[in-house]
């Protein structure tokens, strides 16, 4: 059953993100919209979803939706406590990473993240967070799903700084470089925004499939930086369903802190 | 605290008080701001609230970390202002010299230093600018034919800070949630200090060894300092005050109000204790948690 019309442009963006973790097995959680996305998908369509948190924990079965991921919730319950060591030598560098699950300051088309500055680096106009794991997630899990708010400041032509490399400047490049140095990914798989939901077609390049419920192609192309890439043939994103949007209000987020 | 930070903390010293999100020395940073030590050099993956407050409160030439943020809140205004280009061209202050890696570079680059190698080498940062705008990480060409990798240097503290569950008087420390780096942080120390919600004796050290993570043969202070680590948490003892790192935004956007903040927190008060008092007793219950004991496991008797 559909609440349509009901419902928020990102409790629209969450639920999409989590119905595109379906039949995937571990999940490395990053902070922000991705704790959130992930942890719906637990409780819907991948329940037997690991989730895995950089700050150390496999397994883990958070009772409440924290601010911050490296949460006491995390721990209490889970299937194990590693040191930061084992999670990104063993679990991440020793592929055992399904999706990376990654937030973004500024994506290009190819899907090549910027989260440490905008402007220059060493005189920056905004100093960003920066890495964090970011960098060796990209690289190592074996796809990235990307979840942000699409504008122009957003979804640029050229990022600032590539923190995190997508398909670098297209699909041979890339692949080249994976194969060359050993990455264990490859690379970006999917981007859900609160208009939409891209894939990466054969050039590596991001492609418009879903369009969003009240989202048009119009409103697509004045929040992104370059001429999008649209699919033959478009798809609705089907709306929240009642109980993905309880979930979301009444057990994920009762204070509209990732909702609003 | 006073006592382990004015002999063993000193100026110009690389300083780590390490925990991610978890087991953070509040109390530690708070002193080494109170006792004004300076041009420090602050290691953290995550400098998180502690950091913004140190350099604020002026300790810090430089920072080495990476992430720099206030989780689920923001960014850390107090750090930013002496980086961005804005507010340094307007203070005429120098900007705070930075040194950015990657979270599984900067626990590389504790690993390096706690096992004696001279670099920690790691599949990350390939085709990214983190290596050009660093030039401490760099590439390196495998022994066995099989490929090149990126290369962190070994980061050795003069002084690392772990907060802890208990320890003994003798600093056996154990542990229990979230691990962070702290165990490679402090082996790769030169001066090691722990700050414990508990003293106890050495006999339950003994109950549960696999508990600890940090042996007293590396410690040379042990600070009894309880609730020392909010507004962080303790797993078991008391929660993340997410409402201090949601206060601490509109606090840290302005000079003024940091600087104030950080008069009737810290400068005008002589201890953790009249931190706590401070604070409230309704405030500190509010973050107790229920209990979730573990099971007890059988080490067995071999005599």
């Amino acid at each position: 059953m559909s609440a349509a019309g009901d419902f928020t442009q990102s409790e629209m963006m969450i639920v999409a993100a989590a119905r595109e973790l379906a039949g995937q097995r571990v999940c490395f959680v990053g902070v922000g919209l991705p704790n959130i996305a992930v942890n719906l998908a637990k409780r819907t369509v991948a329940a037997d979803l690991e989730l895995v948190y950089e700050a150390g924990v496999f397994g883990a079965r958070p009772a409440r939706l924290p601010l911050s991921i490296g949460d006491p919730t995390i721990v209490t319950g889970a299937t194990s406590v590693t040191s930061m060591f084992e999670l990104f030598g063993f679990y991440l560098q020793g592929g055992l990473i399904d999706v990376g699950f990654l937030g973004a300051a500024q994506i290009d088309r190819f899907g090549n993240i910027n989260t440490t500055v905008i402007g220059d680096y060493d005189r920056p106009k905004t100093r960003l967070p920066g890495s964090g794991g970011a960098c060796e997630i990209a690289i190592n899990a074996r796809e990235v799903f990307v979840i942000m708010r699409q504008s122009k400041r957003s979804f640029v032509d050229r990022i600032d700084f590539r923190t995190s490399p997508g398909n670098l400047g297209g699909p041979d490049g890339a692949a080249r470089s994976r194969s060359e140095q050993g990455w264990l990914g490859r690379g970006p798989s999917v981007v859900v925004t609160d208009l939409g939901i891209y894939h990466f077609d054969d050039a590596g390049e991001m492609r418009l499939d879903s369009l969003h419920p009240g989202a048009t192609l119009d409103g697509v192309r004045e929040t992104i930086g370059w001429e999008p890439k649209v699919a033959d043939h478009v798809a609705t994103t089907p709306a929240p369903t009642d109980e993905e949007l309880r979930l979301i209000r009444v057990e994920l987020d009762p204070g509209g802190a990732y909702t609003k | 605290m006073r006592d382990a930070i004015a002999e063993l903390v000193r100026d110009g010293d690389t300083v780590a008080i390490e925990g991610f999100t978890h087991l953070i020395s509040f109390a530690a940073g708070h002193e080494i701001v109170r006792q004004r030590k300076r041009d420090l050099t602050l290691a953290r993956l995550t400098p998180d609230v502690i950091y913004d407050q140190m350099v604020a409160g002026g300790v810090a030439r430089k920072l080495i970390f990476s992430w720099l943020g206030n989780p689920g809140v923001g960014g850390l205004n107090a750090i930013r202002r002496r980086i961005e280009e804005e507010p340094v061209a307007a203070s005429g202050e120098p900007p705070l010299e930075v040194e950015e890696y990657s979270h599984f570079g900067m626990v590389g680059r504790y690993m390096a230093g706690a096992t004696n190698l001279p670099f920690f080498p790691l599949r990350s940062y390939f085709e990214s600018d983190l290596p050009k705008v660093n030039p401490l990480i760099r590439p390196v060409e495998s022994p066995y034919g099989d490929g090149v990798v990126y290369a962190v240097p070994p980061l050795k503290p003069d002084v690392t800070v772990v907060h802890a569950q208990r320890a003994s008087a003798a600093g056996d420390t154990q542990v229990w949630g979230l691990l962070g780096c702290q165990k490679e942080a402090a082996f790769a120390a030169d001066r090691v200090i722990v700050v414990v919600e508990e003293l106890v004796d050495e006999s339950v050290i003994r109950a549960d060894p696999n508990r600890t993570i940090i042996p007293g043969l590396i410690v040379d202070a042990v600070v009894v300092e309880p609730f020392g680590a909010h507004p962080s948490y303790v797993q078991g003892a008391y929660d993340r005050d997410n409402r201090f790192y949601l206060d601490w935004d509109p606090i840290s956007r302005d000079e003024a109000a940091t600087q104030a903040w950080l008069r009737d927190w810290v400068y005008d008060l002589d201890g953790r204790g009249a931190y706590v008092e401070k604070l409230g007793a309704e405030r500190v219950a509010s973050l107790k948690p229920g209990p979730a004991p573990s099971g007890s496991v059988d080490y067995g008797s071999y005599r």
